[in-house]
């Protein structure tokens, strides 16, 4: 499953092509060291504050993935919460059948992908600002299909079973480590992904579809990959808020606020680099969380700043940092060095 | 009998569907912008008719006569200040912007105005008469007048953009507005002329949808832009009367399915949406090099 056809450069001479401008080793180890104190919270910190992290877990897996979708694969997809939603179902299915929570969680985020296969059929052939709505209807659909079924709790839902052994340390705990591990895997994902062959690909159409398309990149198997890849996360990032709820009703989970949350953390952060959903997510965190008291204020202001963003700062915050600095915390694009210069002017691929 | 209701009330409420889909179908026809925020702008339409309505007591038709013109202010102004900003840096910030406006307007009626459902003109003749044309087929006044608003509309846009000399220039700035700017055409002016027009009759809609039904912050996106825009795609993208065809197809379909099972109303009519997408992706009425 090739994506590109090979195309060999011929070797320029005393250039070197580089992941970075900076020695980036040092992000790695950091990024290391953030997870393993991140993982250690349940027991240093209160329940209250792991159970914001898992709520911002959640905002970051989404916007990772809604990053890959609009930043890089040109898919606006307005209907991302028609994932969440299924795998919120998909746990409180199995948990109904007696599979426990923490177990259904990776089934779920299989499940979802496999839903997103049909389902991008249906949409592929719409472009932009359709292939938006479209997706939207779609997520519609998904939710009067689900509030059909009474057994699963219809149109009120159904709290979620299978957690009531677990105490609630142990549970806060549990949760709060499925949290954290969606959402290290989601980040190592698209990480890994960018900077692999389909990275390339996806890069390309970012920069120009067509330029791409008449160079031998397979855009429609590019868009695929990444349409499932984000139904997976989507739908592990649904069925870590199934279990962090403790209960699955389809109006929360079916929101469109998910998608509206998702891309304008990712929006205000930065579209088209992997550091802009962290900077996003850490606004919207603050924002959600001062602002928590005035009711629906936290949205108006982020519907407000990210529109500001989009039309003033395109790169958002961390387009702001980067154009200044030349920083890249995950590198997935190529410098080009000069042999006698240290890169400070080297042009740069990504 | 029942069934003949359905299919008549479905081709009603198909005018309904349509006077929603116009504007959102004449914004992408002429400026290739899939506005996000059409529906709660049809809802800040009722809510400003209601207002005025409640603050001088006019008529509630009268109001029409308010809220057309207000609204294709805003049209006019948001056009030329947001969304051609946003136009001129591309379709994702368009979309991006849009939605932005979306989530603002929703959460902002909610705060103010909060989640009650707030109806246009209830107890009026016009809203709960009806006459009855043989057993179980019984016609709402307000129906019946909604479908003549709209197909009146769709005619009146036909002939404003195939036979005025305005309508010739948006078309020519629809097709290339590079060209007609160097013909001497500010295409700004134009995009700002042909979304005050969509959002007229946006607020058409929102007004004949807050006395048909009633309105609250979350209609806009649950219902007008969702009907609006399944009821473009079936229809066909870019063609008017296609929007019109498109809106009964889903009225039929919806009025249908809430025969078969009165929960499946909506469901229905998205299904036979995903139908037109698989079969038939360019829409019912697609003519090749239409204008």
């Amino acid at each position: 499953m090739s994506l590109i056809t090979e195309a060999t450069a011929p070797p320029a001479v005393g250039f070197r092509v580089t992941r970075s401008q900076r020695n980036v080793a040092w992000t790695g180890v950091v990024a290391l060291a953030v997870v393993v104190v991140l993982a250690l919270f349940p027991y240093i910190v209160y329940s209250g504050t792991t159970a914001i992290l898992v709520q911002a877990f959640i905002v970051l897996t989404l916007a990772s993935m809604w990053n890959l979708l609009a930043g890089y694969a040109g898919l606006v997809s307005v209907g991302q919460q028609g994932f969440l939603g299924l795998g919120a179902y998909f746990v409180l299915i199995m948990a109904l059948h007696g599979l426990s929570p923490f177990a259904a969680l990776p089934i779920a985020a299989i499940a979802c992908g496999v839903a997103a296969l049909p389902l991008w059929w249906l949409v592929s052939r719409l472009r932009s600002g359709y292939f938006a709505i479209a997706t939207w209807v779609l997520a519609a659909t998904i939710m009067l299909i689900i509030e059909r079924f009474t057994s699963i709790g219809g149109g009120s839902g159904l709290p979620l079973p299978g957690l009531a052994g677990l105490s609630p340390t142990l549970l806060t705990a549990y949760t709060y480590w499925a949290g954290l591990a969606v959402t290290v895997l989601a980040m190592l994902t698209v990480y890994l992904l960018l900077r692999s062959r389909l990275g390339l690909v996806l890069t390309a159409i970012r920069d120009d579809e067509v330029a791409a398309r008449s160079s031998g990149a397979r855009v429609g198997l590019a868009r695929m990959l990444v349409f499932v890849v984000a139904g997976i996360g989507c739908g592990a990032a649904g069925a870590v808020l199934a279990i962090s709820q403790l209960q699955v009703q389809p109006e929360a989970v079916f929101t469109v606020t998910w998608t509206a949350e998702m891309a304008f953390a990712t929006i205000i952060g930065g579209l088209g680099t992997i550091e802009g959903p962290i900077i996003g997510t850490a606004v919207y965190m603050v924002l959600q969380q001062t602002l928590a008291s005035y009711n629906a204020w936290y949205l108006i202001i982020l519907g407000l700043v990210a529109i500001v963003v989009a039309l003033f700062a395109r790169r958002g915050l961390w387009g702001m940092v980067d154009s200044r600095l030349h920083l890249r915390l995950f590198p997935v694009g190529y410098w080009l060095r000069s042999p006698n210069g240290d890169g400070k002017r080297g042009s740069r691929r990504e | 009998m029942a069934w003949v209701n359905a299919i008549i009330q479905g081709i009603l409420t198909g005018g309904l569907y349509a006077l929603f889909a116009c504007g959102l179908s004449l914004m992408f026809g002429v400026m290739k912008v899939v506005n996000l925020a059409h529906g709660d702008l049809a809802v800040v339409a009722g809510y400003i008719a209601i207002g005025i309505i409640f603050v001088t007591h006019v008529p509630v038709l009268w109001s029409v006569v308010i809220v057309v013109p207000i609204m294709a202010l805003i049209g006019y102004v948001l056009q030329r200040t947001v969304i051609q900003s946003a136009l001129d840096r591309g379709v994702l910030t368009t979309l991006i912007v849009t939605l932005g406006l979306s989530l603002v307007i929703e959460n902002g009626l909610l705060q103010f105005f909060t989640a009650n459902t707030r109806g246009i003109g209830p107890g009026m003749t016009l809203v709960t008469g009806s006459f009855t044309l043989g057993p179980q087929i019984e016609i709402g006044y307000l129906l019946l007048v909604i479908f003549a608003v709209a197909v009146a509309v769709l005619l009146g846009l036909q002939y404003f953009l195939s036979g005025s000399k305005y309508g010739r220039l948006i078309r020519a700035v629809a097709d290339d507005k590079e060209a007609a700017q160097l013909a001497g055409a500010d295409y700004r002016h134009v995009f700002g002329i042909a979304s005050a027009l969509a959002l007229g009759t946006v607020a058409l809609g929102g007004i004949a949808y807050g006395m048909y039904s009633s309105l609250d912050p979350t209609a806009g996106t649950d219902t007008i832009l969702l009907f609006a825009f399944v009821a473009v795609v079936i229809g066909g993208l870019g063609s008017l009367w296609g929007t019109l065809i498109g809106g009964i197809v889903l009225g039929v379909a919806q009025q249908i399915g809430a025969q078969i099972n009165i929960s499946d109303e909506v469901l229905a009519g998205y299904i036979v949406f995903l139908a037109v997408l698989v079969l038939r992706p360019q829409g019912l009425t697609f003519r090749r090099a239409q204008t």
